[in-house]
């Protein structure tokens, strides 16, 4: 509580944020402080729906962890450790789950930033004649369902008939024509690719804002002292785009390690478990039936997103570029 | 001109309009195979329609319980988006102008909402102790829970701008703070919760997972989750999904081409402003 909130009895006019009579012509001397009109009711609605959709199955989840929560039985008995042994034990499906999904977070990070850098630069100082129209087009990818995306793109990639391939050999080029979802050491950088193709837009969109925030004197200066279209984006655009791409990797980060959609529609985790990722894992135990397993790995990956959330927190508190 | 340089501008034309090109591609063929006969359209190749065949949309509506899904989609969509929007909004606005400890806690524990991931396993066991599984008022809280914590992220920081004399003026003339929210602060609001409004849509169009996990019911399935059924019963018949698809896509094309300016500032302001 704090002290200087409280009013003095003889104000009329109450100047600063601290004060604020309440109707004191009908009530004399009826005063608030300022905190009664920001009652914290406002956020119970929100913290209610929050609470028990969100943070209660994930509280839940770390004690269903350690037991042996199944379909099959309806007691349920404390395992320990049990299935995180299971869980981590070398050569099981759940471990090449985790380094699938960490291979398509680093490989679809680094993809998109590139391609969308380089679509940013050219869409703002390469073209000039359309550029609007362009960046539309090249975004729309990122908003549409990806369940449509991959229905369409399982047809592009079919091996026989799929256009991918019939373009690859009607250029002559039939020899580089692959079993692009069926190939166990080609479908992840299959589904990689149909990933980048979805959301590479998105994060150009968002470079195209930070380029476009940089002033034009920066450029006019560096082509005045004779610098190349290159090392104006090398010493200038890099730089300050900095932040901005510290951001779409949170983003892409964030994104990537969630990835389910993509991969259920495309290859369900196959072949074999060659592009199972870790929500397809989860989502595979839960319809066995195995729920104390589900739950564990849903905890361990709390565990990881909790840990990112840190980092993610103060890489955001310090995206502020100024522009002096 | 010099040539030099006009090489250079060409080139970069190639280039940006090769780049339009593979985003338009797979889009253009969906299109493309929509209208054609079933025979024409198994290899899913990039011919125009000759004969379209609009036929095919009205056979996948009939076929694909579509009529259904649709208007599930559009109930689940803008359901969760009013209730997580006002609900975001209401709680944003107290814990951005007083930051007492304990909303300093709240706001905290709200959006780090964007970063944790939901225990799908855990939560369908909550939704059957609550009677909420496989109901659309159940998957439409979810809904609205999962989208709270990006909507208070985003209004908090517009709430920041916005002047505190105006909810003084109010408070001084007597208003209560529900009133003040109501009919001073939430149409001073209206940019952002357009944005949110518009996010919280199409992310809701496009979801597939929660309902795989909540709803198994087909009469409460959205249209993602219909468009994936229908593949799977149809998978030789190319035109009747590209037709299917096409109907889950159009509402999404729809809202990009009438809202643009509110997805784009959105897309800005989650990322660039923080």
């Amino acid at each position: 509580m704090n002290r200087s909130t409280e009013v003095a009895p003889d104000t009329s006019v109450l100047p600063g944020r601290n004060l604020s009579p309440h109707g004191s012509a009908s009530h004399p001397g009826r005063y608030y402080r300022l905190r009664n009109n920001y009652p914290t009711w406002f956020a119970v609605g929100a913290l209610l729906l929050y609470g028990v959709f969100v943070l209660l199955p994930s509280l839940l989840g770390l004690g269903f962890s350690f037991t042996d929560w199944s379909a099959y039985s309806t007691d349920i008995r404390w395992v320990g450790l049990a299935n995180f042994a299971a869980i981590l034990q070398p050569n099981s499906e759940y471990v090449g789950a985790i380094e699938n999904t960490m291979i398509f977070t680093i490989a679809t990070i680094i993809l998109k930033t590139i391609i969308a850098l380089a679509l940013a630069v050219l869409l703002t100082s390469g073209v000039r004649r359309l550029a609007y129209l362009y960046r539309a087009l090249i975004y729309l990818p990122a908003l549409l369902p990806m369940v449509a995306v991959g229905i369409v793109f399982k047809s592009i990639l079919d091996p026989d008939v799929g256009l991918l391939n019939s373009t690859l050999r009607s250029v002559g080029l039939g020899v580089l024509a692959q079993q692009w979802l069926t190939n166990v050491s080609l479908a992840l950088w299959s589904v990689i690719g149909v990933d980048t193709w979805k959301g590479a837009g998105y994060i150009m969109v968002i470079l195209i804002a930070g380029v476009l925030a940089i002033p034009r004197e920066y450029y006019e200066a560096a082509s005045i002292d004779g610098a190349s279209g290159w090392q104006a984006f090398r010493y200038i655009t890099l730089p300050l785009l900095r932040p901005v791409i510290a951001v779409t990797t949170v983003l892409n980060l964030l994104y990537a390690l969630r990835v389910f959609d993509i991969v259920y529609v495309l290859t369900n985790g196959g072949p074999g478990y060659a592009t199972d990722t870790v929500y397809t894992a989860i989502f595979n135990a839960f319809s066995l039936g195995q729920w104390g397993v589900a739950t564990a790995l849903s905890t361990v990956f709390l565990i990881v997103m909790l840990a990112l959330g840190f980092v993610v927190l103060r890489v955001i508190r310090r995206q502020e570029v100024a522009y002096s | 001109m010099n040539p030099l340089r006009a090489i250079r501008t060409t080139v970069n034309n190639l280039l940006a309009s090769g780049a339009g090109l593979i985003a338009l591609a797979p889009i253009y063929i969906v299109l493309a195979n929509a209208l054609k006969t079933m025979a024409d359209a198994s290899s899913m190749n990039v011919q125009p329609p000759l004969a379209p065949q609009w036929g095919n949309f009205s056979a996948v509506i009939g076929q694909g319980k579509l009529v259904t899904a649709f208007s599930n989609s559009v109930l689940y969509s803008l359901g969760s988006t009013l209730l997580a929007v006002l609900l975001a909004a209401l709680a944003a606005y107290v814990l951005a102008r007083h930051r007492s400890r304990r909303h300093e806690i709240i706001y905290l524990l709200l959006i780090m909402g964007i970063a944790v991931p939901t225990n799908y396993v855990t939560l369908t066991k909550v939704m059957q102790l609550t009677h909420l599984i496989d109901t659309q008022i159940g998957i439409i809280l979810v809904y609205a829970a999962t989208q709270i914590p990006f909507d208070v992220f985003l209004i908090y920081a517009f709430v920041e701008s916005v002047p505190r004399d105006l909810d003084e003026a109010a408070f001084i003339d007597g208003c209560s703070p529900i009133r003040a929210f109501f009919s001073i602060i939430l149409p001073i609001l209206t940019p952002v919760l357009v944005t949110c409004g518009v996010l919280n849509i199409l992310n809701v169009w496009n979801e597939f997972l929660m309902p795989l996990y909540l709803l198994g019911n087909s009469d409460n399935w959205p249209m993602t989750l219909s468009v994936y059924n229908f593949f799977g019963q149809y998978e030789s018949n190319w035109a009747f999904i590209s037709a299917d698809v096409v109907l889950t896509i159009l509402p999404v094309i729809f809202i990009y081409i009438v809202a643009q300016r509110w997805i784009l500032s959105g897309a800005f302001s989650g990322a660039v402003k923080g």
